[in-house]
């Protein structure tokens, strides 16, 4: 029987396209990892739907054991984990996540991804 | 108790004895390491990295763990 922390996760992953559980909010992050997670997306112009762990103690542990993985922030797509900072910013430096975003259907700018990754080059 | 970098590669090295491991990070919370193992071949980074994550037991979780940050990158060997 899953936790009631564990159904609210599932729902929201699953019923939105790309969710990013973070410290603050995407307008206000609370965390340099989260910021940095969040910048991207916002940079690149990913719709994306932001959940505040600071917000709720529950979710904050109850997203450590949906994915099995320590940290904050988590990026899923498509109802899948995807990552954490090190993970996205080495995916958006390669050109990894932009072909998940294409493989997946979801919106985003090409431009501006190539540009952080001139800016990092 | 703060750890050192040299506390965090032998309990990496536990499980993965044959990798190569680089740790830095000198304020006791805050550390950064690389693993390069072969065992990492055919696995994605979420994957590889839950690896470390399970070796460094408990040490990463939230208000009672040790350690504050950790900017990890896993890779198998060229």
């Amino acid at each position: 029987m899953m936790t009631d922390a564990k159904t609210r996760i599932d729902q929201t992953v699953k019923s939105n396209d790309v969710v990013l559980y973070m410290k603050g909010t995407k307008a206000m992050p609370q965390c340099g990892f989260s910021s940095r997670v969040a910048g991207v997306l916002n940079y690149m112009g990913v719709d994306f739907t932001d959940v505040n762990v600071l917000a709720d103690a529950e979710i904050r542990q109850g997203i450590k054991d949906y994915s099995d993985w320590p940290t904050i922030p988590q990026l899923y797509v498509k109802g899948e984990f995807v990552g954490g900072c090190d993970i996205i910013t080495e995916m958006t430096l390669s050109g990894e996540l932009d072909a998940l975003f294409d493989k997946s259907g979801i919106a985003y700018d090409k431009d501006a991804a190539a540009k952080i990754r001139e800016a990092n080059a | 108790m703060a750890l050192l970098a040299s506390d965090l590669e032998a309990m990496i090295r536990e499980t993965l004895p044959n990798a190569r491991i680089n740790v830095d990070g000198d304020d006791g919370v805050h550390f950064s390491a690389e693993v390069i193992d072969e065992s990492f071949r055919g696995l994605n980074r979420v994957q590889q990295q839950r690896v470390v994550y399970a070796a460094l037991k408990g040490k990463m979780d939230g208000p009672s763990g040790v350690i504050h940050a950790l900017a990890l990158t896993t890779k198998a060997p060229d």
